[in-house]
C-alpha cells in the first residue's frame, strides 16, 4: 500500500485518502497547438519502469492536487511537493539521486 | 511432432508414458531471422503462428525473458466475447471468437473453450440504455448478442440476487457463444505449433536493445547476445512502453496493475459468466470448482504485479451483493499483472516510426479473448503491410483523432 506525506496539510495519506492523477509536468497545450502537440498532452506518456513523476490529490483529506516522486518498478516513494511548480524541486531530485544515481525523466535529471 | 489424439494415449497408457515428446523445443537463438517477435504471450505467439500458417514466414524467433506465457496471458481470468460497440472492436474480437471456436482442432491441442456465455448485468438506468444500444450495433455487425430482462438472468444465473439494495439487476447483455478457455493451453498450444514450424520460441532471453540503421530495424540486443532480424514485432503489453523507448518511439499507454483471485473450489453453482461492471466486478466457475473473480484495475503506474489491496476488497464487496451465497468462501489464490492501457482503451496494432518495427499492444485489461483475431491482423500487417482487421488501431489515430472509444462499452476490466 503506497503512503504519501501531503505535502500542504502534512498528513500521512494512504491510498485510499488519495486519488491518483497520472504524469505531472505535462504541458497544457489548447486550442491553436499543433497536432503532436495535442497528442503529446493528452495521449503520450513516460510511463518508465523507474522514477517517475506525478499527480495525486488528497481526496478526503484536504482536497489539494499535490506531486509524488515515485518508483514504478519497486513502489518506493522519494518524496512530494507542492504542485505550483513545473519542475521538481532540487531537494526532490537529490533524494531520488540518492538512491537512484544517474536516474532521468524527460527532461529532468540529477 | 507427433499428434494428440485418443488414440496416442491409449497407445501410451500400454508403455508407461514413455513416448510422449517435448511440446516444443528450446535452442538457441541463431545470428539472424527474417521476423524476431518479442514477448512470448498469447500475441506474441499468435502471430508468429498466423505468420507461418498463413504466409509461409517461417524463419522466425519469440523472444521472452521469462518462460512462455507467464504473462498476462498466464495471469486472466479468460473472459471470451466479442460484444463491444465500435464496428472495428466487433470485427477483431469476434474474428478471435470464431478462431477460438475450432482453435483446439486447428491446434491439435486442446485450449479448453467453453462457450458457456456470458452476461454482462446492467445495473443502472443508462447501463440498460448502452446495452440495448450494443445490442443493436452487435446486429448489424452480425455478432450474436440479445438483449435480456431480470427474469432471463436469474434462469441463467440462479444464484443471483436480483434485488441488491444499491443496484439491482435490471437486465443484462446475453451473448450465448461467449465463455471461457484454459489460457495456459492458448499459450503452450500456439508455442507446440510454432515450434514445429521449425520457429524458435527463446526462453530466459530478455530484449535489451533494438538496433537500427539509417530508420530501419536491424535487429535486436539481448542477454544471449545480438540478434538480427528484417522485420521486428513487439509484443509485450504490459512492457510496451519500455520496449518503444529503446525503439526510439512514445506511446499512449499506461502501465498499471490488474488482479485477479480465485476462491476454494466448490461444487457446480454457476455455468455462465457473469459480469457486473457498474459495482466493478466478475465471476466465473472454473472447472475445478474455484470461483474466479476479478475487478477494477489500480489507477497509478506499476510495473511490481502487485496491486492494492482496497481494490480487491471493493471487487469481493460487489460480489457478495450480487451473490451473497459466496460470503462464505475461502481464497485460495490472488495476483496481479500489469496491463496496458492507452487513451481509448482500444487496442493499438501497427506500424511505427522505426521502419521495419510493429507494434501490437494496449489489450489492457481484455485481451486474452482477442488472441486469435490479433495474431491473424497482426501476421498479415507485418507480411503485407496492411490488414482489413488491424486498419483502424494503428497508432497514428491519437494524433488525427480517429478513437476507438470501448471505454464506456468495455467499461470494467475483463
Ligand atoms: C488479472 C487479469 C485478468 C484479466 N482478465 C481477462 C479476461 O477475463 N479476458 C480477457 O480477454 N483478458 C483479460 N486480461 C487481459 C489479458 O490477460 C491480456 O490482454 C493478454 O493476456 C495480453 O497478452 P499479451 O500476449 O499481449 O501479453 P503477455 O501475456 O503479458 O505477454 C507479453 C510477454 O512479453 C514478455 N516481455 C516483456 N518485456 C520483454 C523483454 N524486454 N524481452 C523479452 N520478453 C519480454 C513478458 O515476459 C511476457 O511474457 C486480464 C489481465 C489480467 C492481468
Ligand atoms: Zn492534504
Amino acid at each position: 500500500m503506497l503512503i504519501f506525506t501531503c505535502p500542504y496539510c502534512g498528513a500521512e495519506a494512504e491510498e485510499t485518502e488519495l486519488t491518483p492523477g497520472g504524469e505531472a509536468h505535462l504541458t497544457r497545450h489548447g486550442p491553436g497547438s499543433s497536432d503532436d502537440e495535442l497528442q503529446d498532452y493528452l495521449f503520450s506518456r513516460e510511463n518508465p519502469k523507474g522514477v517517475h513523476f506525478e499527480r495525486w490529490r488528497h481526496s478526503y483529506g484536504c482536497g489539494k492536487w499535490f506531486h509524488a516522486a515515485r518508483c514504478t518498478a519497486t513502489l518506493e516513494v522519494f518524496g512530494t511537493y507542492p504542485a505550483q511548480t513545473s519542475e521538481p524541486p532540487q531537494e526532490i531530485k537529490d533524494a531520488i539521486s540518492a538512491k537512484r544515481p544517474g536516474w532521468s525523466w524527460r527532461e529532468f535529471s540529477a | 511432432m507427433k499428434r494428440y489424439s485418443a488414440f496416442a494415449i491409449a497407445k501410451e497408457a500400454f508403455r508407461q508414458h514413455t513416448g510422449w515428446e517435448r511440446a516444443w523445443r528450446s535452442p538457441e537463438p541463431k545470428a539472424r531471422y527474417d521476423v524476431v517477435i518479442v514477448g512470448a504471450g498469447g500475441h506474441g505467439l499468435a502471430t508468429a503462428y498466423y505468420l507461418g500458417k498463413n504466409f509461409g514466414i517461417t524463419n522466425v524467433a519469440v523472444i521472452e525473458k521469462g518462460w512462455l506465457g507467464g504473462g498476462n496471458t498466464g495471469r486472466n481470468t479468460t473472459i471470451i466475447r466479442s460484444n463491444y460497440l465500435q464496428d472495428p472492436s466487433a470485427a477483431i474480437y469476434e474474428k478471435a471468437r470464431s478462431l477460438y471456436e475450432t482453435l483446439s482442432q486447428d491446434l491439435n491441442y486442446n485450449i479448453m473453450f467453453s462457450p458457456r456465455g456470458v452476461i454482462m448485468l446492467a445495473q443502472t438506468h443508462h447501463e440498460v440504455r448502452g446495452y440495448q444500444r450494443t445490442a443493436h450495433a452487435n446486429a448489424l455487425q452480425g455478432v450474436k448478442t440479445e438483449y435480456i430482462g431480470p427474469q432471463r438472468v436469474k434462469e441463467l444465473c440462479p444464484i443471483i440476487n436480483l434485488d441488491g439494495p444499491r443496484y439491482p439487476v435490471l437486465g443484462g447483455l446475453w451473448q450465448e457463444r461467449g465463455g471461457t478457455a484454459r489460457h495456459d493451453a492458448v499459450a503452450w498450444g500456439y508455442a507446440r505449433a510454432c515450434s514445429d514450424m521449425g520457429m524458435d520460441i527463446i526462453q530466459q532471453c530478455e530484449v535489451t536493445g533494438v538496433r537500427s540503421e539509417g530508420g530501419r530495424v536491424t535487429g535486436v540486443s539481448t542477454t544471449k547476445g545480438d540478434i538480427a532480424c528484417t522485420k521486428l514485432g513487439i509484443v509485450v503489453a504490459g512492457h510496451s512502453g519500455v520496449l518503444a523507448d529503446m525503439a526510439g518511439f512514445r506511446l499512449p499507454i499506461e502501465s498499471v496493475a490488474l488482479q485477479a483471485l480465485v476462491s476454494e473450489p466448490i461444487k457446480p453453482c454457476m455455468d455462465v459468466v457473469v459480469m457486473a461492471n457498474t459495482v466493478h466486478g466478475y465471476m466465473s466457475q472454473s472447472d475445478k470448482g474455484e470461483m474466479v473473480i476479478g475487478g477494477g484495475a489500480d489507477g497509478f503506474n506499476n510495473y511490481t504485479q502487485r496491486g492494492s489491496f482496497h481494490h480487491v476488497e471493493e471487487t469481493v464487496r460487489a460480489l457478495i451483493e450480487t451473490f451473497p451465497m459466496i460470503s462464505r468462501l475461502k481464497m485460495l489464490r490472488w495476483w496481479g499483472g500489469i496491463v496496458d492501457m492507452t487513451g481509448d482503451r482500444s487496442p493499438i496494432l501497427s506500424k511505427t516510426p522505426l521502419d521495419g518495427c510493429f507494434i501490437n499492444c494496449g489489450w489492457g485489461t481484455g485481451g486474452f479473448k482477442a488472441i486469435p483475431g490479433s495474431g491473424w491482423g497482426m501476421a498479415e500487417l507485418m507480411a503485407t503491410g496492411h490488414s482489413p482487421l488491424t486498419e483502424a488501431f494503428s497508432l497514428d489515430r491519437f494524433k488525427e483523432g480517429r478513437f476507438i472509444d470501448e471505454s464506456v462499452a468495455a467499461g470494467v476490466a475483463h
